[in-house]
């Protein structure tokens, strides 16, 4: 019925991964074996899974997510070092081995502090009481005696002490405590959290150092690009290698099959010494292809397809009052048509992946958010068990969800089984442009009214999308609606009648998670026609919104009710940011400030827009964000996420757009599917409402308030609404 | 294949490649000098930009052949210890998020600040058009660029007080 979140989405990460297992091999794993497995689980010794701590005294903390910019390199360990009463410059961190016994990978969601949070305070929590009660049967005195300062284990007056590295080999043989009984530190007593900390990723950043998948260099290793059928769904009937073969460099030409557990596409590599080679190789190929059964689609169709399914009613996803007799009532009566692309990740590093297949055993270097989906993917393929696959996880250059696919690492097993080699595949930036996993392309309808005063009395809310949970789930147990509607159809507004419907479109192109899911989507939408009910009301923006949230209500998300808005904070947020950014203060002709709000990944984030619209086009001057997380981890890192995702919906909503014919992608680089450029970012104020809650996602919430805003504003200095992403040149002609 | 030799980070270098192989191919894969990134391979986004005899230069749109003899300069040559002004710069704003496009962000930053002790926020938007980070760092990095050129237009020792 609704958006996958919280738990929801983490078991809907780990279903897809077991689902595409069980293509491979014919094996089907159930949910339910999942549920048996973590309880199966033993309580892992902190010792193993997170904390290795030198004679010395020098402290190396574990990190079991990927890290890929937004900083869980050092926001994680400050949580376990905060809760294991060390310093912050004992610390160094080190990536985990692959090991989902060990670890839950998986890094997306904007999850991996939120999810994280009570684990790893609790195993801090558990290794100090270990190293408490080493010290406490050295001396044989009570443990609750004795307690732990600055990486040292203290008896009563100071009588007595031990350094953690004196400790460690007798606290690892300890049994572990309950982790539900630890007891957590105090928030007062909080050292490390919520202070400023360096990240501990970037030095290496700066000078070359740092090693992404694309750097992974083996000896023996050989570069391979694929060629893959440009249009989604097909397959090559047959191909002439003859003059690739004969180029200079060029060492196997492999034809590989599509591997649909890890939906990859399959094709023809080319296999050589030299990335460049690879691609020189790759040109040289004649290749026939078979374009399959989507060869016709277009973005038209597509769009005949969505104008269809909406003349019509869809599955019901909200029903507040009745919309439908309210909107037959009196009242202001307002109806607008919302429409946004198909968008690809574009990270800046293209996906690849480096894997090395023996007969004994594989290794592999994987830029990856799911490692351990790869590493599945991979032992299926090599047909080893998991346990002698190694997977080290690289530093990425950017994921926004795309890596959490394994089809570039089926590719690279396939190719290095073939050949012996270790094989490393890159996708240039013309495949990462046309062969992804796109954010669905959707249409929407809405129908509203205002009464006398002014208020919304009605709002009917019509949606169709391509699905993300029908392109993944198995037909007979999937629910289109639920990775679709997330954010629309739980809206925190009261407004007495309010129905939202959903339909599902069938399409051939690729569809997941991209940055924010399907908030980017209804976060613009929403937030964009609350605007148009206000302006038709004329009524203030910001005040409208303010009344409309005045009540304190929790609205529930359905299905899984995990997800739970809270109307008071999400004012909060709106006044908070209206104050920092001087909603009301005039502005000069041609310039306008817009504003929007939104809720997604238990995070409430508000956004003021300041744009200049002239001839060029728009200009976006300045963003004010205020964003209620919860507890504040790395507040430098924090702002940097929310930067990061306004950033990321200027380029949606300014610059880009995937489009489709003859069932292909039509962009193909950065000269057609453009990024926000440096003298096109605005100026960007991060603001955070004081919290002792439990920390919440960050990486994505920034991302949908931040495209309604910058319309709302070009609306309130030109007049015009902008009901299409993203804005095109003609658009405010 | 043709014989190059280039003068790579103050080295001699020499290597046997395709002409026409792009310099940044050249640097990753026969030099495995990985701090220059491929990002489009059509000089749109910049990540692969060295210096070649000083000038800020897309390495992948630079083919091998074009730069015999000449000197390179990547990210691993800008300083030996990271030291480089906008380097320090980089590290005190934290501009870095996945870090990708940096190399080449840093690479015309250390441009555009021979050319201007004092750039503006125009001078730096004309001279880092040209990249792409995807992650949005372009606030952050206009301070460190500010940052670095305010230090290095003061007196490395013995400032007046």
């Amino acid at each position: 019925m609704s958006a996958p979140k919280g738990r929801a989405r983490r078991d809907f990460l780990k279903v897809s991964a077991t689902g595409a297992t069980a293509l491979v091999v014919g094996f089907q794993w159930s949910t339910d074996a999942f549920a048996q497995e973590a309880q199966e689980r033993k309580p892992k010794n902190p010792f193993s899974a997170w904390v290795r701590i030198e004679a010395d005294g020098r402290v190396r903390l574990i990190l079991g997510k990927s890290e890929m910019g937004q900083g869980v390199t050092t926001s994680l360990p400050m949580i376990l070092a905060e809760e294991l009463v060390i310093d912050w410059k004992q610390v160094s961190v080190e990536q985990a081995p692959t090991d989902p016994s060990l670890y839950d990978h998986g890094t997306g969601g904007s999850g991996s502090v939120r999810t994280s949070w009570l684990p790893l305070r609790q195993a801090g929590a558990a290794a100090r009481e270990m190293l408490v009660q080493a010290a406490a049967n050295q001396w044989a005195v009570n443990p609750n005696t004795c307690r732990a300062e600055h990486g040292e284990v203290v008896h009563g007056p100071r009588t007595k002490r031990l350094p953690y590295g004196l400790l460690v080999a007798a606290a690892a043989k300890l049994p572990v405590p309950d982790l539900a009984k630890v007891k957590l530190l105090n928030s007062n007593e909080f050292r490390i959290l919520g202070t400023d900390v360096p990240r501990a990723d970037i030095p290496k950043k700066v000078d070359g150092s740092g090693v992404f998948g694309i750097d992974v260099r083996v000896p023996g290793m050989l570069y391979a690009v694929v060629a893959r059928c440009p249009v989604f769904g097909g397959k090559p009937k047959s191909f002439d290698a003859t003059k690739a073969k004969a180029m200079s460099g060029v060492r196997h030409v492999v034809e590989i099959p599509a591997v649909p557990a890890a939906h990859s596409a399959g094709g023809v590599a080319v296999v050589a010494d030299t990335t460049w080679a690879a691609m020189r190789g790759r040109d040289a190929l004649t290749i026939e292809w078979d374009e399959g059964p989507h060869a016709q689609e277009s973005s038209a169709t597509l769009r005949a397809q969505f104008v269809d399914l909406l003349s019509r009613p869809g599955e019901v996803v909200r029903n507040d009052g009745d919309a439908v007799a309210a909107l037959a009532k009196a009242g202001t009566r307002i109806e607008a048509t919302y429409e946004l692309p198909f968008q690809n990740h574009s990270p800046m590093e293209p996906m690849n992946a480096t894997v090395h297949i023996r007969a004994d055993g594989a290794e592999a270097w994987l830029p990856s958010q799911g490692p351990q989906w790869g590493q599945d993917v991979i032992s299926k393929i090599a047909g080893l068990p998991a346990e002698k696959v190694v997977v080290h996880t690289t530093l990425m250059g950017g994921g926004f969800g795309r890596r959490y696919h394994a089809d570039f690492v089926a590719e690279a097993a396939q190719i290095s089984k073939a050949t012996g080699a270790p094989v490393q595949v890159l996708f240039t930036r013309e495949d990462d442009t046309q062969h992804g996993f796109y954010r669905p392309a959707s249409l929407h309808t809405f129908t509203g009214t205002v009464d006398a005063q002014g208020q919304p009395s009605a709002w009917h809310h019509r949606m169709t999308s391509v699905s993300i949970d029908g392109y993944w789930t198995p037909r007979d147990k999937a629910k289109p609606a639920s990775s679709e509607v997330g954010g629309a159809a739980n809206l925190g507004y009261a407004i007495p009648n309010l129905r939202m419907e959903y339909a599902e479109a069938k399409s051939g192109v690729p569809v997941m998670w991209w940055r924010s899911v399907e908030h980017s989507v209804n976060g613009f939408v929403t937030e964009c026609f609350l605007d148009e009910l206000a302006a038709a009301g004329k009524q203030d923006p910001l005040q409208l919104r303010l009344r409309l949230l005045a009540e304190p209500r929790k609205v529930r998300v359905p299905p899984d009710n995990e997800s739970t808005l809270d109307t008071s904070r999400l004012k909060a947020v709106l006044e908070l940011a209206a104050a920092k950014a001087g909603w009301g203060k005039p502005l000069p002709k041609g310039r306008g400030r817009g504003l929007a709000c939104h809720f997604s990944f238990d995070t409430y984030v508000a956004e003021v827009a300041e744009v200049t619209v002239s001839k060029e086009g728009v200009k976006v001057d300045r963003v004010v964000a205020a964003v209620d997380c919860g507890r504040v981890i790395n507040p430098g890192g924090a702002r940097a996420q929310i930067e990061s995702g306004i950033a990321y919906g200027l380029t949606a909503a300014l610059k880009s757009a995937i489009t489709i014919d003859k069932g292909r992608v039509q962009q193909s680089n950065f000269g057609d599917y453009e990024m926000l450029r440096i003298d096109e970012a605005p100026v960007i104020e991060v603001h955070f409402v004081p919290s002792d809650a439990a920390p919440t996602g960050l990486g994505e919430p920034g991302l949908p308030p931040c495209a309604p805003a910058v319309m709302n504003a070009v609306f309130a200095a030109t007049g015009r609404r902008i009901r299409r992403l993203p804005i095109r040149a003609g658009d405010l002609a | 294949m043709a014989h190059i030799t280039l003068t790579v980070n103050g080295q001699p270098r020499s290597v046997d490649v395709d002409p026409q192989t792009p310099l940044l191919w050249v640097l990753r894969d026969t030099l495995n000098l990985t701090g220059t990134k491929y990002g489009c391979g059509i000089a749109q986004c910049g990540a692969c930009t060295v210096h070649i005899d000083g000038e800020a230069t897309r390495s992948c749109a630079t083919s091998v052949e074009d730069v015999n003899g000449r000197r390179i300069t990547t990210i691993e040559g800008l300083s030996a210890d990271r030291t480089h002004a906008a380097q320090l710069a980089w590290i005190a704003e934290q501009v870095p998020q996945c870090g990708y496009c940096q190399s080449g962000m840093l690479m015309t930053t250390a441009e555009l600040l021979k050319q201007r002790s004092k750039p503006t926020d125009a001078d730096i938007d004309a001279a880092l058009a040209g990249h792409i980070c995807r992650c949005g760092t372009y606030p952050r990095i206009r301070k460190a660029i500010h940052r670095a050129a305010d230090a290095t237009s003061k007196p490395a020792t013995g400032g007046v007080k």
